[in-house]
Formats: structure tokens, C-alpha cells, sequence
């Protein structure tokens, strides 16, 4: 009974823990699909120096650790940039969507290269521009292909967010850190945000295939 | 209308047309026949720029569309473009597939469009099928739809690359069909096809080519029952 009371007593600041959780993935999603799309184009372009681009932001990104590129932003190039004041979620929503985005290119290419090119040739033929092609006619098509994939990066990027409870942005894991180091119930508390990502990530998982079958219907 | 002058498209080393000469006319419905990997659609694809020609001039209207000054996505409204394999938007209806262009690229508002898109289903007989998704339609079907989808945008030219090669053979007639009422009245068509009977029936010329080259051309009658050169009498053997 005394742990459940622990964890009762700490909920509000496990809470907001997970509000800070949830705010800082959903930035980092929304910018990292934004970046995923962008680099995704630049990558099935015809142009060779535009693919180079998108290539080399992948390869940089995929070849490194993402705890790295954390502490690398947050106390290396930040403050090169910022002086001293960076402030920790910016970095952390920053490195998060930098990271995910170069997963969601890889993720947006092969989407985009499994549409037949004899939709690219009929929207071209009625007389769309290579951009308007992709907008009404690839995209919409890709994506649906792609729901899966996205979802699944989606939660890597989620639990992702854990990791910059080490910058000490105060997320869920920085919360439960904070609690055990004054009542040493270590087990209690990462036990219990272990079952609320777990949580989170059904939900978003359940979401997922509503989508998906709401998609197949159309 | 069209007047094509040495042209020539190589892929790599591979020299797919080397040395095209075609005019074509207003009105004019011109069949181009050969064996495969003769160049045909190749020829056909390079009139709307689906292939970009190494070599020649294309002109169209007194416009040489290899300047790089012409606008090519206007052009390819003028030149309307069927595919083998139909190509219809699958995430659309039928009546969508049509419509696309007209509120994109022509700014239709959606009740002009529709009404367009209708008038061309039942053109091609398939106004029922105005809500139906491709994948529930037949080949001709398909087919016929993406004929009413080019015609949308009004084109002075239809390019027809091998229409029916993928058809169930039944289906073959309705398009047909659709392509003979269409000439008659009075479609400008380049029609790449290994239909015979229908080349001979409907075109006013026929090209034969091979290798890269048009080998032969004239009238149905000259190039059927009067053929000069030993290669298209090879071909025409074997076919028909």
C-alpha cells in the first residue's frame, strides 16, 4: 500500500512529465515529417546534387547515435551558436526532429519509387507540373503505402524522447530520475513509466491501424 | 500540324530512332505500325516530350517544342496521350479522373467540371460508372475512361500508344469504337497499334517502321496491297 501511495502522491509531477513527454514528440514529429518530406523530394529527384543532399543528411544522421547527436547539439554546437543560455527543449525538439526526419526520407523515397511511373507519365500527358503530379496524384497514393512505416518510426521517436532526460529536459524519465534519487524506489517508479509509454504507444498503435483500415475502405 | 524532322533518341548507346521524317496534317488520323522495339512509342512518346529527343526538331503549330522557351506542361494540354496500361488514377473515381484537370490546371469550379466529366463518361458510354473506382472497372472500361480523360483538356491531337495491347480480346472492339467515332469526327490521332484491321479501316496513313527508322509509308491501300519495300511485306506476312 505504501508504494501505491508513493506513486499516488508523485502522480502530478508524473503528469507533467508526460505532458512534457507528449509535447516535446509531437513537435519533433510534426517538424521531422516536414524535414522527411522535404529531403524525401530532394532525394527522388532527377537532379544528382539535390539527391546528394538528401544523401548526405541521411547518411550523417543513420551513422551516428542519436545520444550522441543530443549531447553534440545541446553542448557542442548550440552554444557555439547561442552562447550559454540554450535552452534544453528547443535542443531537445531540434535533435529529435533531425533524427526522425532522416528515418521518414528513407520512409517517403520508397514510398514514392512503389507508385507505378505511368502515374507520373498520365499526370504529366494532361499537362500537371512535375510538383502538381506529386501533390494530387503520387503523394496521395504513397502515403497510404506508407502508413505503417511512419507509424513505426513514429514510436521509435517516441520512446527517443527518453533519451534527453540526459540534456535534463524534465520529460517522463527525468521525472521518475528525480523522484527515485530522493526515495530510492527505483523499481516502483521506472516500473511505472515503462507501462505509461507502453500505454502511449498502444494508443498511437491502435490509431494507426483505425487509419489504416479507414484508408482500405475508401 | 506536326512536322518532325530528323529526329533522332538514343537511350545510352542504344540508338531507339535515328532518323524520323513525319508530317502529319490537321484531321489527319495516321496509324504507326512495326515490330516490337521498332521505335514506335518511343516516336509517339517524344511528341509530347514523355521522352526528351537527342537530336531533330518537332514542331507543332509553327512551334519548335524542343526550344527551351516553350512551356511544355501547355503543350501536353494540346496533345492528349492514351497508355497501354490506361494509367488511370487509382485513388479517384472515374469521374474524378476526369475532373482532376479540369479544376487544377483549367480552373473549372467543381459544378462546370462535373458536368464536363459527365458529358464525356456518357461520350464513351459509361456514365453509370461516373463514381466507380478503376480496380472495379474492365480493361475497356479503364481504357475508355482514360480516353475521356484526355479529351477533357480538349487537345488538338490524340496519341494513342498501343490502346488495346492490353486488353482482354473482347474488350477490344468497345475501344476501338470509341477511337473510330473520334475520328470521324475529325480528331487529329497518332495511334501506335498492332490492330491491322483497324489501321487499314480508319487511318488515313500509315507509317511502318523499323529499326528507327520509318522504313514505308502511304494510305492503307498502298501500303497493304501495293508495298514497295521488302521489309514492310516481311512484317505484313507475318501479321496478318
Amino acid at each position: 500500500m505504501d508504494t501505491f501511495n508513493l506513486i499516488a502522491d508523485a502522480s502530478p509531477l508524473l503528469l507533467k512529465g508526460l505532458e512534457s513527454t507528449i509535447k516535446v514528440a509531437f513537435l519533433s514529429l510534426l517538424f521531422a515529417t516536414v524535414l522527411g518530406l522535404f529531403f524525401g523530394l530532394l532525394r527522388v529527384s532527377k537532379r544528382k546534387w539535390l539527391q546528394m543532399i538528401a544523401k548526405v543528411y541521411v547518411s550523417i544522421i543513420r551513422g551516428t547515435p542519436l545520444y550522441v547527436q543530443v549531447i553534440f547539439f545541446y553542448f557542442g554546437v548550440f552554444p557555439l551558436l547561442f552562447g550559454r543560455a540554450t535552452d534544453a527543449v528547443s535542443a531537445g525538439i531540434f535533435v529529435l526532429s533531425l533524427n526522425a526526419g532522416a528515418y521518414l526520407v528513407e520512409i517517403f523515397r520508397a514510398g514514392i519509387e512503389s507508385i507505378d511511373k505511368g502515374q507520373m507519365e498520365a499526370g504529366r500527358a494532361i499537362g500537371f507540373t512535375h510538383g502538381q503530379t506529386m501533390a494530387y496524384i503520387i503523394l496521395p497514393q504513397a502515403i497510404k503505402r506508407m502508413i505503417p512505416a511512419i507509424v513505426n518510426q513514429f514510436i521509435i521517436s517516441i520512446k527517443d524522447t527518453s533519451l534527453l532526460a540526459t540534456i535534463g529536459i524534465a520529460e517522463l524519465t527525468f521525472t521518475a530520475q528525480t523522484i527515485y534519487a530522493v526515495n530510492f524506489k527505483a523499481f516502483e517508479f521506472l516500473g511505472t513509466i515503462a507501462v505509461i509509454y507502453w500505454v502511449l504507444i498502444y494508443v498511437l498503435t491502435w490509431f494507426s491501424h483505425w487509419l489504416e483500415r479507414r484508408l482500405a475502405a475508401q | 500540324m506536326i512536322q518532325v524532322k530528323q529526329l533522332a533518341k538514343s537511350f545510352g548507346n542504344l540508338h531507339v530512332l535515328k532518323n524520323i521524317n513525319a508530317h502529319i496534317k490537321r484531321k489527319e488520323v495516321v496509324c504507326v505500325i512495326g515490330p516490337s522495339g521498332s521505335g514506335k512509342s518511343t516516336f509517339l512518346r517524344c511528341l509530347n516530350l514523355l521522352e526528351e529527343p537527342t537530336a531533330g526538331e518537332i514542331i507543332i503549330d509553327g512551334i519548335n517544342i524542343m526550344d527551351k522557351g516553350t512551356n511544355i506542361n501547355t503543350l501536353r494540354q494540346k496533345a492528349g496521350m492514351v497508355f497501354q496500361q490506361f494509367n488511370l488514377f487509382p485513388h479517384k473515381t472515374a469521374l474524378e479522373n476526369i475532373t482532376l484537370g479540369l479544376i487544377k490546371i483549367k480552373k473549372y469550379n467543381t459544378a462546370t467540371a462535373v458536368e464536363k466529366g459527365k458529358a464525356l463518361l456518357a461520350k464513351v458510354g459509361l456514365l453509370e460508372k461516373a463514381d466507380v473506382y478503376p480496380r472495379n472497372l474492365s480493361g475497356g472500361q479503364q481504357q475508355r475512361v482514360a480516353i475521356a480523360r484526355a479529351l477533357a483538356m480538349e487537345p488538338e491531337i490524340m496519341l494513342f500508344d498501343e490502346p488495346t495491347s492490353a486488353l482482354d480480346p473482347e474488350m477490344v472492339g468497345e475501344v476501338l469504337q470509341v477511337m473510330k467515332d473520334l475520328a470521324q469526327e475529325g480528331m487529329t490521332m497518332v495511334i501506335v497499334t498492332h490492330e491491322m484491321g483497324f489501321a487499314r479501316e480508319v487511318a488515313d496513313r500509315i507509317l511502318f517502321m523499323d529499326q528507327g527508322f520509318v522504313v514505308e509509308e502511304g494510305t492503307p491501300e498502298q501500303l497493304f496491297f501495293h508495298t514497295q519495300q521488302e521489309r514492310t511485306r516481311e512484317f505484313l506476312n507475318k501479321v496478318l
